[in-house]
């Protein structure tokens, strides 16, 4: 075991693999790795005929997949994915065993995954896990070794080689029989293919999977036949009504919209609010009142943005259509609105998550963000944030763009209610680690605003304002004064799972927790 | 009691909800008013009381005027209401159904017998009794004066159009006339008026035309029932900026003339004299509590 520079431990080795402990949000450099960039076996296909070679049982036998192999999918119909179900269940009645799964998400819809996790056939994640599976897995009654990522840090994982993937089965909402596809039509249609970009490119071998096979050429192309080996039809890809996965109106709850009210004041300090201002925030209902928030300060001073960003809403399409930004960078579509935005507007553009959040390359959309609002389960008083685990200690939630964003933004922004079921959301120590303080800005609750060191103008120009600010720890303290310090949560020495910081170090595990 | 605290927004927050009570201290209206009557159902009362009484005495940093209103001292459970909050030190009773200065000073002897018998200064608690029915309406300035514990009136459009056997409108033409009685009686014993609530908290812009109605009717607050409310009436009472220069101007002349040591202040040639001091205090106060200015009213300046 070594700590890492945030005092967590970290084991030496991992499911037979090495790490290196996460140091600092900016230093570590693809030099400290040996992977250089993951590179495919040249091929050449002189044929003009189909790909399409059947259903998804032709399509695994004619990917040449073995025990012991990669495999990956995309998450883009999220909760509404029927595709990696159908997958494993046509792995298993191959006899194929030994699988790692490298797909951008699990979501709660893949708890169908346990028994043929049970049953060996699926060995490890190389992903993050939303819902039933984190939880098996940290009560220890599910034996399954996890690497939770970040968007950006599963696209540098991919294309540095770390985790090569040896067949992409890339769900293909709109594909023709040649290989060429989009996500903006037909009746799985999800919009941004953002994470299959990645795939798409650097797995050994790529498998388009559609309901829709459409009349060659199917355009516009998101992803092109020159790097699709093989075309595989089902009946149905999943439902793409599903994919809205929080709530899409304002929150109505008082605290809620203090919250908001807060964060827009802070975004309104911070100075980046006017031309060519750039903004990223999540679902849900706090989020959303923010946008509003910022909607309106808009408006009323007659702003033009640069970019919206991220997972794209409704509510963005809306200000976008109204040209209050320049454009969007989509890497994931959270709603029906977005999905057919993206089919009609050049200006809403899709970004693979390479290009969002990837932190070795020239450049992340990320790194060009002025202000992002995120989530988080708990923080604490160093600005710690975790987003995995619950305070429970079951891992239940995948990273999603959290750190990169953190990382990339100016000002990263976490709202959070100061209490839930009970229990403190700000707190001497977080269960789990998943971005690091340093890349945190202001932690705002409903009892106040916090501001990290690093951001003194800022401070002062809130406190110029009479914005609630408070120190973390008193801010602590007030919560705890109403819930009491929280007993903290019992864990094995069993390491099951790491949390890796966008860079490839790890910046915490997960432990079983003691029954 | 005339005093001049700001109370743009009192709050009703049901005293048999924990969930919102623990709330109170975050909301960002002026007052709040802790409810045992009408909010809390009859078998209910007895827990309630038990609530809001632990609440106050958990609540040390008070950062806003607390209200409770406890339940008419004609019904079983007024009396009982008084004895059980009294001790936690609110700052005031919101005294329902009050229909003739008679009440009044029923709940003023009560109050008086506690503060003696506890050692507080006479007059510590405040009372805002609650013009409500056509009865006190016609009765409204003879309750404002009834007491000096009363520092406004509030009118109260649920009961009173109940009262009167007809229906409440979002439109409000079947108020005027009471409102302006209650407004009248109010500014003519020097108190504070405050208006009623608005029960339809989804329409945030009939709020606000309400509110502006009121405002020029010249009411200086108004009570609530949803803290979403809160900000639709407080930017309706934020003074305009062209107010906040003549307000400044003022205070300035005034500690020109304390300087100079001169008794008589003018401004632009014309007198200034204490009604025009005390409305620019009130609006230089509402402009700082609305983040329209950076510096506190200086309190000094109405003693120069």
């Amino acid at each position: 075991m070594a700590k890492n520079s945030l005092g967590r431990e970290i084991p030496e080795t991992f499911n037979g693999k090495s790490y290196i402990p996460y140091t600092d949000p900016h230093s570590i450099k693809p030099e400290a790795f040996h992977f250089q960039r993951a590179s495919r076996v040249l091929k050449r296909n002189y044929s003009g005929a189909s790909k399409v070679v059947g259903g998804l049982r032709e399509a695994i036998v004619a990917s040449g997949l073995k025990d012991g192999m990669t495999i990956s999918t995309h998450h883009h119909l999220r909760n509404g994915d029927r595709l990696l179900n159908d997958l494993v269940r046509e792995i298993d009645a191959l006899g194929i065993r030994d699988i790692r799964i490298a797909s951008s998400s699990v979501h709660i819809v893949h708890a169908e995954l346990i028994p043929y996790i049970r049953k060996g056939v699926i060995t490890a994640l190389e992903c993050g896990v939303n819902g039933p599976i984190g939880e098996q897995i940290s009560r220890g009654e599910l034996a399954c070794p996890i690497i939770v990522r970040s968007h950006g840090g599963r696209a540098r994982s991919v294309i540095s080689g770390e985790v090569p993937i040896d067949v992409a089965f890339l769900a293909a909402p709109c594909c023709d029989e040649y290989g060429n596809f989009n996500g903006f039509y037909g009746p799985s249609a999800c919009g941004s293919l953002g994470y299959a970009l990645v795939d798409a490119q650097y797995a050994r071998k790529v498998v388009a999977v559609t309901d829709n096979l459409v009349p060659f050429p199917a355009l516009p192309i998101g992803v092109a036949q020159n790097i699709v080996d093989i075309v595989a039809t089902v009946d149905s890809l999943g439902d793409p009504k599903k994919i809205v996965s929080s709530t899409t109106k304002l929150t109505k709850d008082p605290m809620g919209l203090l919250i908001a009210k807060y964060a827009a004041t802070v975004i309104d300090a911070s100075g980046y609010l006017k031309n060519g201002f750039s903004f990223q925030t999540g679902t849900g209902g706090i989020s959303l009142a923010v946008a509003g928030h910022v909607r309106d300060m808009m408006r009323e001073r007659r702003i033009k943005g640069s970019f919206g960003c991220g997972g794209i809403t409704g509510f963005f399409v809306d200000m976008l259509d109204e040209g209050l930004f320049e454009g969007l960078f989509d890497v994931q579509c959270f709603d029906l609105k977005a999905v057919e935005s993206i089919g009609r507007n050049r200006k809403h553009q899709e970004m693979s998550a390479g290009l969002y959040a990837n932190p070795f390359n020239m450049g992340a959309v990320v790194n060009r963000l002025d202000c992002a609002i995120l989530s988080a389960t708990e923080i604490d008083v160093n600005f710690n944030v975790n987003v995995n685990t619950e305070s429970s200690g079951l891992l239940l939630h995948n990273t999603g763009g959290h750190c990169d964003v953190a990382n990339g933004a100016k000002v990263s922004i976490i709202v959070c209610p100061s209490i839930r079921g009970r229990l403190p959301m700000v707190r001497d120590e977080v269960t789990t680690i998943t971005t690091p303080g340093e890349t945190v800005g202001v932690v705002i609750t409903e009892r106040g605003i916090a501001v990290n060191d690093h951001l003194p103008e800022l401070k002062a120009e809130l406190i110029r304002r009479r914005a609630p600010v408070k120190d973390i720890r008193a801010l602590r303290d007030e919560i705890y004064a109403v819930t009491g310090a929280p007993k903290p949560v019992e864990f094995t020495d069993k390491v099951v799972g790491l949390i890796e910081y966008l860079d490839g170090t790890i910046i915490d595990t997960v432990r079983t927790v003691r029954a | 009691m005339a005093d001049s605290r700001l109370r743009r927004t009192l709050l009703f927050v049901p005293g048999n909800m924990p969930s919102m009570l623990q709330n109170v201290p975050l909301f960002k209206c002026d007052s709040v008013i802790i409810d045992l009557e009408d909010a809390v159902n009859h078998a209910e009362k007895d827990a309630a009381r038990n609530l809001v009484r632990r609440f106050l005495k958990s609540w040390k940093e008070r950062n806003k005027e607390v209200l409770v209103r406890i339940n008419p001292l004609y019904t079983k459970w007024g009396h009982d209401d008084l004895k059980a909050i009294l001790p936690e030190m609110p700052d005031a009773i919101r005294f329902p159904m009050c229909e003739t200065p008679e009440m009044a000073l029923e709940l003023d002897a009560e109050l008086t017998q506690y503060e003696a018998a506890n050692g507080l200064k006479p007059g510590h608690f405040g009372i805002l009794p609650s013009i409500e029915t056509v009865k006190s309406v016609l009765n409204a300035y003879a309750i404002a004066t009834s007491t000096k514990r009363i520092f406004g009136l509030a009118f109260g459009a649920e009961d009173y159009t109940a009262s009167m056997g007809i229906a409440r409108t979002n439109s409000g033409e079947d108020l005027v006339h009471p409102r302006m009685m209650v407004v009248m009686a109010a500014k003519a014993a020097g108190l504070q008026a405050i208006d009623s609530i608005f029960s339809d908290i989804n329409d945030m812009e009939a709020l606000r035309r309400e509110t502006e109605l009121v405002k020029r009717f010249g009411y200086t607050g108004k009570c609530l029932v949803n803290p979403r409310q809160i900000d639709v009436i407080h930017e309706v009472f934020a003074p305009k900026q062209e107010e906040i220069d003549y307000a400044l101007e003022v205070v300035e002349a005034i500690r020109q003339a304390q300087e100079m040591g001169t008794g008589v202040i003018s401004l632009k040639g014309k007198m200034v004299d204490a009604p025009i001091v005390k409305r620019a205090i009130h609006t230089l106060r509402v402009a700082y509590a609305q983040g329209l200015t950076d510096t506190p009213v200086d309190e000094e300046i109405l003693n120069g």
